[in-house]
């Protein structure tokens, strides 16, 4: 695997007592995109926040291409881009002055060049003379990205990057985080929109308490996602299910008047034509039936349940 | 050295000056040609020279320092505590930058803009009263010494405010008084022994008096002593910033 970031062991511990991350161990590959799933205060911010410098780890170690980010901290900071969650914006300042400003931190060359073409990516050319107080919450939410990119990263930090974004928005934000993907940058966005991680991510790492307690390929998760359930509320309860229907591997509820039927929406056959059949053929009668598919949504509030 | 980064917040810090050009620049103008024509002319009118030094011209050098160390330190301090008051200071701390280009850069600009201001102050005075100026080598390393010196105060001031008020507390019942209280407006040998003495604590007495002498060559302290205690504030100074970076203090958390 080619790592890019390396997180080995981290924990931080405020000074107030709170715990914030308990031994991480991550490795986010070049040219992926990264989602990063958790609820209010799982640590999400705190993990970007040590990668970026923001944040003193208390223990562990990490690396940015090889480089670790205490001693080589000019290597691996000039290799990324961070975006916050916050809108925090020199409000008095113009969209260009502030962009170019970031690649002078940055130890970048002056480029109008470079500057022009980040802002027209970001459909913020027309304002670039603008004061960034006059521009809407969006607007502001791109040239917080303009300025992550403004120096070149190799990698790009988006924490919740669309919190209090519409709908319009979000799509235009998810397009162009493809289109810096395409253009090779790694991604790690945080969010807790699972439909965001869906959309976007190769990868999601499900954060809560400040553990790391799943990464996985997204598509892995999409199939678990591709499974469906089928409930049926039977007329006369049964002691046990009788042994034709072994094959269909139902579940039987504690007061045996639900059974539950798990199939695979995308498979060929699904099985619930014969089900049905046998099922009548063994004298089974249902008064209702309903299926429900277990999202994404409700694996990860299993899992973060099941863990607190 | 990242110098494109020093050099993007030097730039940055010194736009911030001529956005607010009246409150950086105009604002102590008017105000040290109320000096002068209050203190200059009522008070002249009484006093009217010390140490053979025409009152009027004898104050210049006073009103200079207490705009040069009430601005150097508003001014670093606003600079610093603005980023991390409105959080684009975690752009700063995510930055490839040292903390020694932080300084730089911040403490640069203020100083800067506080020499800029001191030697508009000193052209304003010279429509109000004949200026001498016996050592201007002196002057200018005085100038440049007291600046940078409180600029890094003011930086100091500014990672330790936690709001607008001690932001603005320190210059006002702090600098001013000591300014006002440190013989800018009249020699230290004017006062009661008791008190002489009491007001050799005040460190800005040594500023002003040096300062004073590099124009008139009268002093209340020996020129060597007002030298030695400006480096010994910069040392004490530069050490409080280093500690700060080093722990992180109101930095990082």
């Amino acid at each position: 695997m080619d790592a890019i970031i390396d997180i080995q062991d981290l924990s931080k511990t405020y000074a107030s007592g709170f715990q914030a991350l308990k031994d991480v161990n991550l490795q986010i590959r070049k040219g992926e995109i990264f989602a990063l799933l958790g609820p209010n205060g799982a640590g999400k911010t705190t993990l970007i926040g040590v990668v970026c410098g923001i944040v003193n780890p208390t223990q562990g170690r990490v690396t940015v291409a090889g480089h670790d980010i205490i001693q080589d901290y000019r290597m691996t900071r000039s290799m990324i881009g961070l975006v916050p969650q916050e809108l925090t914006t020199d409000a008095f300042e113009t969209v260009w002055n502030t962009v170019s400003f970031s690649r002078g931190l940055f130890g970048k060359p002056a480029s109008p060049q470079h500057v022009s073409k980040v802002l027209d990516e970001l459909s913020l050319l027309p304002r670039k003379h603008s004061r960034i107080r006059t521009l809407s919450g969006g607007m502001k939410r791109r040239v917080m990205i303009a300025k992550a990119l403004a120096h070149e990263p190799e990698i790009l930090f988006l924490d919740e990057p669309t919190a209090g974004v519409d709908v319009e928005l979000r799509k235009d934000m998810w397009a162009t985080v493809r289109e810096l993907k395409q253009s090779g940058v790694t991604i790690i966005l945080t969010t807790h929109y699972i439909n965001e991680a869906e959309a976007m991510a190769d990868r999601v790492g499900v954060i809560n308490r400040g553990e790391l307690i799943l990464v996985e390929e997204k598509t892995a998760l999409m199939q678990k996602m591709g499974k469906k359930q089928l409930m049926l509320h039977l007329q006369n309860p049964i002691d046990t299910i009788p042994p034709r229907l072994a094959a269909y591997e139902l579940e039987k509820n504690a007061s045996g008047d639900e059974l539950t039927y798990t199939y695979d929406t995308k498979s060929e056959r699904t099985g619930i034509t014969a089900l049905l059949k046998d099922l009548s053929d063994a004298g089974i009668r249902f008064n209702d039936l309903q299926t429900r598919q277990s999202s994404l949504e409700e694996i990860f509030v299993n899992l973060v349940s099941s863990r607190s | 050295m990242n110098i494109r980064a020093i050099a993007a917040i030097y730039k940055f810090e010194m736009a911030r000056a001529w956005r607010t050009v009246a409150q950086s620049i105009i604002a102590p103008v008017v105000s040290t040609s109320l000096y002068f024509v209050v203190f200059g002319s009522a008070i002249g009118g009484r006093i009217t020279s010390i140490e053979g030094v025409s009152y009027g011209a004898f104050i210049v050098p006073g009103l200079v320092m207490l705009n040069l160390l009430t601005q150097s330190v508003s001014n670093a301090a606003f600079g610093i505590y603005f980023p991390k008051f409105v959080g684009t200071i975690y752009e700063l701390l995510s930055a490839p930058v040292s903390y020694v280009e932080i300084v730089i850069g911040y403490v640069g600009a203020a100083a800067s803009k506080s020499l800029l201001l001191g030697g508009i102050i000193l052209g304003t005075a010279a429509l109000f009263v004949p200026l001498h100026v016996a050592h201007p080598a002196w002057m200018l390393l005085f100038l440049l010494l007291t600046s940078v010196t409180f600029s890094l105060f003011g930086f100091i001031l500014g990672i330790w405010a936690d709001g607008f008020e001690k932001l603005q507390i320190v210059p006002l019942l702090i600098i001013t008084p000591l300014t006002f209280l440190g013989g800018s407006f009249y020699s230290i040998r004017m006062l009661p022994p008791f008190w002489q003495g009491v007001t050799l604590a005040n460190p800005v007495v040594y500023l002003v008096s040096g300062f004073r002498w590099s124009f008139y060559e009268i002093a209340d302290v020996s020129v060597g002593v007002s030298i030695g205690m400006i480096t010994v504030f910069l040392i004490i100074f530069i050490g409080i910033v280093s500690w700060i970076f080093r722990t992180g203090y109101r930095l990082k958390t």
